[in-house]
């Protein structure tokens, strides 16, 4: 318990050699994306709490390394995050994101909108680097409006939380264990046709990858004009987006 | 196999329809039903209104739990290292043949399933099986394996076979203060009431005791941090999910000096100011539940346990046994705390710890049943004592779990700072080339580190001490423990989730021969990586065994490799072969190799 780290008055850090002020109870990676700072992340976002399953906002605070996400702010810290150390760690967990899913750029309609992409761009990733699992993955169609790719699902648990928090209905959970773990649908059925899921709901738009997606919208926006192909996501944390 | 809804509402009322007693309520209707079907799930999803999906992801989360059919008899083999090297694989095959059925499958009549599954704490009588996740078979052999498949064709009720295959020793070859004689029943409570709590503590800090559980955090500290913090009720835990590979000190101290276990934790509850106690006991020592429970309600009838303990009013302290479903990562306190909970076992984010919000938010102290023993023993006898046996830092004795190459496998109970050549030569052990100490999570010794001595200083351990001889491969040794990871990681966090897995599958790799330098390369990178990416400490330590035999034993490894420098990305020869098959050639010239 010698590394516990209060967050009970506001102050400021340093990241990467810059002050960072942060506000009552804020984590790290909240104060950084708060005020311009990216930190790269794919599980995080502003309007949900951390839960720090993706690891990839791991930084080294006083030395130590923690996930930004989940480690509170103090004054005093000393926080690295744009070093080669920590992005060349990144791009290897991202390497294992790409791995353990089936993920094919080039034909995914969420090309150029993906936050796993395009974090994987500012990582300097190039190939994947281990051996592809290539699990076996149904894609799930039964809904009207709405489908889910679980080909590229990172388990990052955004689409569970949003579901639980903002739309108050649980329509999603996790399942499994090691590398079997997998995303649930909350239905008799298992499928996400028969859930209480609607195109409405905050959780359809909440995936950093291509899972959950509105049908009928493919393509709309063609590739080139998309969010990230506009400006590299590093260049997009204003007031906390990313 | 039917489970009618007055059996449920019968069962759900018993457990007050409260959700976080979901574990308990899905353990025991698989007890009697084998296997939790989606109805089965959709019947307590709606009764305890909760989710469907979030109860699927809590049976799907254990390892003992089954949402898919299984066998009518369930038979589990223990897949440590050590019930290995007792020839558990030839066990295993064996059995399979004899009933007809793969491993990890059903047999197509429903009869039975025969699978592996990760250390059953009985390393020091192995190879062992576990029956329905209720019944351990210890000591098999082909005999056993011959006689038990001929009782499942036979459909023999559990309860009718030999009672000899059920037998469980302690084994105890060396004993000291926790394993020698025990203090009179109640005497460690009656000198801690005579005390007070704020002595009792004072008492504990000045014994100097740190955690057997591995950690080796204060236990004074741990307790003043739980008895500092507000909350409606404080809680204290016992956590026996003795799941560390190679560990099986908690399973004797419960089944024979469970009332010294108990009395720390009452003690515990004295100082912390708790009323309620819990025993999470890991699904792998379900035999013992019924015993356990028994020798509570002795207590309680002892005036031990209860309202008024020994007769001191408002010291009302209870103790509740939950049983595990089969988790090696709910050995840490904040993934069992979750589990406890009802929930998936994932390690929780730190801060708060559990002295703080733990069991349902509540402060909550968890401490290990070797501490819990420790401490009855520090109330009788005093702090002082405690802290002269050992080492200044590492204060007290310490059990050791001996299995492996050894002669005379079981429970040694040292002062801390006891030699490991001290232990080797005590168990008869001999030509040994390495020791685990601690389990896979732990280090591995090579025979010139045979001097270093045990404690928090030099060669910290959860009580494992597995031997192992010259003619055992440390290659093997390390996928082992490599597979045991992969099968226990939670899937929470990317780095362990998939890390786990990849180092698998490079150590396959490895064992069929294709390995080249660059593999050992990317396990060096792999190690590294999970060593401080990790949510938990499962992933940070899961590389551990890898980088020691590496480092270490490393012939072991290059001479799986093709070739020291040469890298081959794929077999060139080999790619040809369809060309040899379309051109029906098989000459010397159709060969790289040959090719001049």
């Amino acid at each position: 318990m010698s590394n516990r780290i209060d967050a009970l008055t506001p102050g400021t850090f340093m990241l990467d050699g810059e002050e960072v002020e942060f506000g009552h109870g804020e984590s790290i990676l909240q104060a950084a994306t708060r005020t311009g700072h990216y930190i790269p992340h794919l599980c995080w976002h502003p309007e949900f709490g951390a839960t720090g399953s993706c690891r990839i906002c791991t930084v080294k605070v006083n030395g130590r390394t923690g996930a930004a996400c989940t480690v509170q702010a103090a004054s005093g810290q000393e926080v690295e995050s744009n070093t080669d150390e920590l992005n060349s760690q990144r791009k290897t967990m991202l390497q294992m994101l790409f791995v353990e899913g089936n993920h094919f750029c080039p034909s995914c309609e969420k090309s150029g909108n993906c936050s796993l992409q395009a974090t994987a761009y500012a990582m300097g990733m190039e190939g994947p680097h281990f051996e592809e699992l290539y699990p076996d993955r149904p894609v799930d169609a039964s809904h009207p409006e709405m489908m889910l790719d679980l080909n590229r699902c990172i388990l990052c648990g955004l689409c569970v939380r949003a579901s639980h928090e903002a739309d108050h209905k649980n329509v999603f959970a996790i399942g499994g264990h090691g590398i079997q773990t997998h995303l649930l649908v909350n239905s008799s059925s298992g499928r996400l046709g028969d859930s209480t899921f609607a195109e409405t709901d905050r959780a359809a738009d909440i995936c950093p990858t291509g899972v959950i997606l509105h049908k009928r919208r493919g393509f709309q926006v063609p590739i080139g004009q998309r969010r990230f192909d506009a400006k590299p996501i590093s260049e997009q944390v204003e007031g906390g987006q990313t | 196999m039917r489970y009618s809804a007055e059996e449920m509402d019968a069962l759900l009322t018993r457990y007050d329809y409260a959700p976080h007693m979901l574990v308990q309520v899905l353990r025991e209707i698989q007890e009697r039903t084998h296997w939790l079907s989606r109805r089965l799930l959709q019947s307590v999803a709606d009764r305890l209104h909760l989710p469907l999906a979030h109860v699927e992801g809590v049976a799907g989360f254990y390892r003992f739990f089954h949402i898919q059919p299984v066998g009518q008899y369930r038979i589990l083999l223990s897949d440590n290292i050590t019930d290995r090297m007792l020839g558990s694989g030839t066990l295993m095959q064996q059995l399979c043949k004899l009933l007809g059925v793969a491993p990890g499958s059903v047999r197509s009549d429903g009869r039975v399933s025969v699978a592996t599954t990760s250390c059953t704490g009985m390393c020091d009588q192995g190879p062992a099986a576990i029956i329905n996740h209720h019944q351990v078979v210890t000591r098999l052999t082909p005999q056993r394996v011959e006689d038990m498949a001929a009782l499942v064709e036979a459909q023999v009720p559990l309860a009718q076979w030999p009672a000899e295959w059920f037998r469980v020793e302690d084994q105890i070859r060396l004993t000291n203060v926790k394993l020698g004689k025990q203090p009179a029943l109640g005497a460690g409570i009656a000198a801690a009431i005579a005390k007070g709590p704020q002595s009792m503590l004072d008492d504990i800090k000045k014994s100097k005791l740190r955690g057997r559980g591995g950690a080796g955090f204060s236990t004074a500290t741990k307790w003043q941090l739980c008895r500092n913090s507000k909350g409606q009720t404080h809680y204290v835990v016992c956590n026996a999910d003795e799941g560390e590979p190679g560990t099986f000190k908690d399973r004797v101290l419960l089944s024979s000096y469970a009332d010294t276990v108990f009395e720390g934790m009452t003690i515990a509850a004295l100082v912390v100011g708790a009323a309620k106690g819990l025993v999470y006991l890991r699904g792998e020592y379900r035999y013992m539940l019924e015993y356990l429970q028994s020798v509570l309600q002795r207590r309680r009838e002892q005036g031990l346990l209860g309202p008024a303990i020994q007769g001191v009013d408002g010291f009302d302290f209870d103790i509740e046994i939950h049983v595990g479903a089969g988790a090696y990562v709910c050995g840490e306190e904040s993934a069992l705390i979750e589990s406890l909970e009802g929930k998936r076992g994932t390690p929780r984010i730190r801060p708060p710890f559990p002295v703080e919000a733990g069991y349902l938010g509540q402060p909550t102290t968890v401490n290990n049943v070797e501490t819990f023993c420790a401490v009855t023993h520090i109330a009788v006898f005093g702090g002082e004592w405690w802290s002269k046996i050992g080492t200044p830092q590492s204060t007290g004795t310490k059990i050791h779990s001996v299995s492996g190459d050894c002669e005379r496998p079981g429970l040694y109970e040292y002062p801390m700072g006891t030699r490991i050549g001290r232990i080797l030569e005590d168990c008869g052990a001999r030509d040994t080339q390495a020791v685990q100490v601690g389990g896979p999570s732990g280090v591995c010794l090579s025979a010139l580190e045979f001097n270093r001595h045990i404690g928090f200083e030099d060669v910290p351990t959860a009580g494992a001490f597995m031997v192992f001889d010259r003619s055992r491969d440390m290659f093997e040794v390390a996928r082992n423990f490599a597979q045991f990871f992969a099968h226990e990681s939670c899937g929470f966090c990317t780095p362990c989730r998939v890390g786990t897995e990849l180092v698998v599958r490079r150590m396959d790799k490895l064992a069929r021969g294709y390995g080249s330098a660059e593999d050992i390369q990317v396990l060096y990178e792999l190690d590294k990586l999970m060593h401080g990416a990790t949510h938990c400490g499962l992933g940070a330590a899961a590389c551990n065994p890898l980088r020691d035999t590496i480092g270490k034993f490393r012939p072991a490894y290059e001479r799986r490799l093709q070739s020291l420098h040469f890298a081959p990305g794929f077999d060139m020869d080999a790619e040809l072969s369809q060309a040899r098959l379309a051109t029906g050639r098989d000459d010397p010239g159709a060969h790289l190799e040959t090719l001049a």
